[in-house]
């Protein structure tokens, strides 16, 4: 399958810095690949690794400046790129190299017809115009999957869902049948199922054309399911390249080590355990019918729709335990998360905590409780002031909820929180914009610890981050509920992160409850349809599916 | 859509009303027209006749709801100053009024796009900092100083371009051109600054990996998205050019509604400030809806 002998494109000492402000930054130090006519190259690495970087300066996107290739070679059918006048690259571009990127609806131009953007493709490059181009178009949007083409070639992206953009992208890619196609985290803001779709699409596509493929991606799941060799990519530099079973069954390097013990193995029991050891029998929170509608605006030919987010669900989560909620976008597990946080009221049902209903609090009583039930958002970044400092960050519920603790101990709580999520007291002292993502996290976390809560919501709180840091932020939401003896819903969309954490996980799908149940049994023997395509869904590495 | 017109134009006609009650008290608190029309020797009788045969004997809130009911039946009063309908004066200056606005934002907008673009296009380079520099200076400059320069300049210096006046092609140059002036310099920043990050959106990226030609990226793919805030101003700057621009009509003499509305303000003519803000009122009107319609047109995601 490998051509290495006479790859299609061949990347050598390719070196770009960026100018900022103080002195140019290395976004990729020597790096080297190639990809052979029908292979899949993917390179791997987390934010900041220059994995999209280099193959950027393949598209020519990079902008010079403040972008600046310094040296290297990129050898395109045995011609040298930088050679090229940019007419010529131009020519390239879509037609013999094309790419896909990670955010279709940002992608996608949103004041143009689907159509209209794919026809471009043919235009551009002469290869047909008019009714010709447009036959051409709807007969690709077939192809990739897009139902009534006939119809939906002149609907504008923002009429299409998530996986259809994709599969939208991927069409104007594969229009002129290009040798090499890039996927910049194609699947990165999918669905897992839907995910599994474009995947597919992608490997059939190649299948067909016999397209080399170039996948830029941090999951390693995804490409394992997806490499024949992989690269992988630590702070600019190639850390490790090899055929992609090797690499995964024997990393050499410490990093790709580090990152492939990250990955949940398929044999669970091979796993650390992170799950509670110490549940209580008493209920801290019971849920009982709750049910959130909408109603929708009527528009000019439909009247008025109710839009059930959440189903009529009751569960109830113990103290010490840690109870995981998982299900797609827009299955009602946010809207759960915000009722019982008392952000949105529900339509009806009740949730006890602690022997009184939530939804029935006066003011005081909700202030009372708002101290005892904590939230950790996905975003860290956004759900934190930026103008604020840490210490005043953590040490504002004090401020709102007065009898926690007096003013003098502040400085001293602060440092011990921060110690205590595994950061420096003198940390104190910055802004959020000075963190990472998973330090900012982590002060997230502390800010939630601050008021003494019994429960913490953590919705989405670590699908933002690398994998190598959602390890790190699991470790320590399962160390702190040991230590503070802390209970925890913690909502999801990837099923893998919770295998080892969650005690029970709760399936939710169109606002109900598919499936509940022990973490081991639901993952060991799911009942339910939806769960075992869920799970199914979870790419699996490629060499074991040929096998197969 | 029809929901949405309906809804726009039974808001707009109220606050029309709510203007035409606050100008009928406002003109009238300037003073007595007897005062002005008659000779200053006249009698008390002759006062007392001029005010009865215009209405103006009635106790003020007479008078108002005299013309309410007039308003009903189209009739609009009688011009004091040129005894003839007040309606039939106001537009017959309108349309001078429109002519010069129209040119003017026209231009104005055409070329601000079209230079913003390029600046956006290369920003930094010399073209976008000479442009920078004339928009500024355009924007910020005081039409009633351009305008007397240029009088100066090429009326009187150089006896190019008439003083004032309509009539040749030569007497709209200098009214169109100040006129222009502040569009034109709002609109480069405008148009610069939204293209801008039009221009470093993702969706260039994709264009570009599409390899499609760079003026089709610049004009296709990120001028198209950079509209709607442009639309805005220049929607917003054409709305007071119609509304009649005052000190331009009033020095190059331009018969348009401007220049009418400040002469009988002076006049004390009632009727026909009455009817020139009616005119201009429901000029604004058809304008902001059709700037709404336009919305919807360049962006597919808004819908009435």
């Amino acid at each position: 399958m490998s051509n290495a002998t006479n790859p299609i494109l061949k990347v050598e000492g390719l070196t770009v810095d960026f100018l900022s402000d103080d002195e140019p930054v290395r976004a990729v130090d020597d790096v080297s690949f190639h990809v052979g006519h029908g292979e899949t190259l993917v390179i791997l690495g987390e934010s900041g690794s220059g994995k999209s970087v280099s193959t950027s300066t393949v598209m020519d996107l990079i902008d010079c400046p403040p972008g600046d290739i310094v040296a290297g070679s990129c050898l395109f059918d045995g011609v040298e790129l930088s050679d090229l006048s940019a007419q010529a690259r131009r020519s390239i571009n879509g037609r013999r190299i094309a790419m896909i990127f990670q955010d279709p609806l940002a992608y996608l131009n949103p004041v143009y017809t689907v159509g209209r953007q794919i026809k471009e493709v043919y235009e551009s490059h002469g290869a047909g115009s008019g009714k010709d181009a447009r036959a051409k178009t709807i007969e690709l949007l077939r192809r990739v999957g897009i139902p009534e083409p006939e119809n939906r070639v002149d609907f504008y992206p923002h009429q299409f869902s998530g996986g259809q953009r994709q599969r939208v992208m991927v069409a104007m890619a594969i229009a002129l049948k290009p040798d090499i196609l890039i996927a910049d985290e194609p699947t990165t803001a999918l669905d897992v199922s839907v995910q599994a779709q474009i995947l597919d699409l992608l490997r059939d596509l190649q299948r067909e054309t016999g397209m080399a493929l170039i996948m830029i991606t941090h999951d390693l799941e995804v490409a394992s399911s997806m490499a024949d060799r992989i690269i992988v990519m630590n702070g600019g530099k190639v850390v490790e390249t090899g055929i992609a079973k090797e690499v995964f069954s024997n990393p050499q390097h410490a990093y790709t080590r580090r990152l492939i013990s990250a990955l949940p193995p398929g044999n669970a029991a091979e796993a650390p355990n992170k799950r509670s050891t110490a549940i209580a029998s008493e209920t801290l929170l019971k849920v009982e019918h709750l049910t959130k509608h909408y109603v929708l605006a009527s528009g000019a030919f439909s009247g008025k729709r109710t839009f059930k987010a959440v189903d009529d669900i009751s569960f109830e989560v113990r103290r010490g335990e840690t109870l995981g909620i998982v299900g797609e976008s827009g299955s009602g597990k946010s809207s759960v998360a915000r009722m019982l946080l008392g952000l949105n009221a529900p339509s009806s049902g009740k949730a006890v905590f602690a022997g009184e209903n939530i939804f029935e609090m006066n003011e005081k009583r909700l202030m009372a409780f708002r101290r005892k039930v904590q939230m950790v958002f996905q975003d860290p970044y956004g759900s934190m002031n930026p103008r604020m400092r840490v210490y005043s960050i953590i040490s504002e519920p004090w401020a709102i909820h007065r009898d926690i603790l007096s003013k003098n101990r502040w400085k001293a709580r602060v440092a011990e929180l921060l110690e205590l999520v595994g950061l420096l007291p003198e940390h104190a002292d910055r802004y959020p914009h000075q963190f990472s993502g998973g330090q900012r996290q982590r002060i997230a976390i502390a800010r939630a610890l601050a008021s003494e809560p019994e429960l913490i919501v953590c919705d989405e709180a670590v699908s933002a981050l690398d994998v190598s840091i959602q390890a790190q932020v699991i470790d320590l939401l399962a160390d702190l509920r040991t230590r503070l003896s802390l209970s925890y819903i913690f909502i999801t969309h990837d099923l893998p992160i919770v295998r080892h954490f969650a005690d029970r996980i709760m399936v939710m799908k169109d606002g109900r409850i598919v499936e509940e149940g022990q973490t081991s049994a639901l993952f060991g023997a799911p009942r339910h349809e939806y769960t075992q395509s869920l799970l199914q869904a979870v790419p699996k590495p490629k060499w074991l599916t040929h096998a197969q | 859509m029809i929901t949405y017109l309906g809804r726009r134009a039974s808001h707009s006609i109220l606050s029309v009303i709510g203007l035409l009650t606050l100008v009928f008290f406002l003109t009238r608190l300037t003073g007595d027209p007897s005062a002005l029309y008659l000779p200053l020797d006249s009698t008390a009788e002759a006062r007392a006749a001029f005010a009865r045969l215009n209405g103006l004997d009635q106790p003020i809130h007479w008078q108002f709801l005299e013309y309410l009911r007039n308003l009903l039946h189209l009739d609009f009063g009688e011009s004091l100053r040129q005894n003839r309908s007040a309606m039939q004066v106001a537009l017959e200056a309108f349309p001078e009024t429109l002519k010069l606005a129209a040119v003017a934002i026209t231009l104005s907008t055409a070329l601000a796009i079209l230079v913003g673009s390029l600046a956006a296009a290369r920003p930094g380079s010399m073209f976008d900092r000479v442009a920078s520099l004339i928009s500024l200076a355009g924007a910020s400059a005081p039409d009633f100083w351009v305008a007397i320069v240029g009088i100066l300049v090429f009326a009187v210096g150089l006896g190019l371009l008439p003083t004032s006046g309509t009539g040749s092609w030569a007497h709209w140059i200098m009214p169109s051109f100040v006129l222009m002036l502040r569009p034109f310099g709002l609109l480069v920043q405008v148009v610069r600054g939204t293209m801008l990050s039009a221009l470093a959106s993702p969706y260039i990226k994709t264009a570009r990996a599409k390899g499609l030609p760079r003026h089709k990226i610049i004009f296709g793919h990120a001028l198209r998205n950079s509209l709607l805030p442009v639309v805005t101003v220049a929607g917003d700057l054409a709305t007071s050019l119609v509304n009649g621009a005052v000190v331009v009509e009033s020095i190059f003499g331009w018969p348009g509604i401007g220049k009418l509305m400040i002469d009988s303000i002076i006049q004390r003519d009632f009727a026909v400030v009455q009817s020139t803000i009616l005119v201009t009122a429901t000029a604004i009107f058809i304008l902001n809806i059709a700037i709404d319609l336009l919305y919807a047109v360049l962006d597919p995601r808004i819908r009435y």
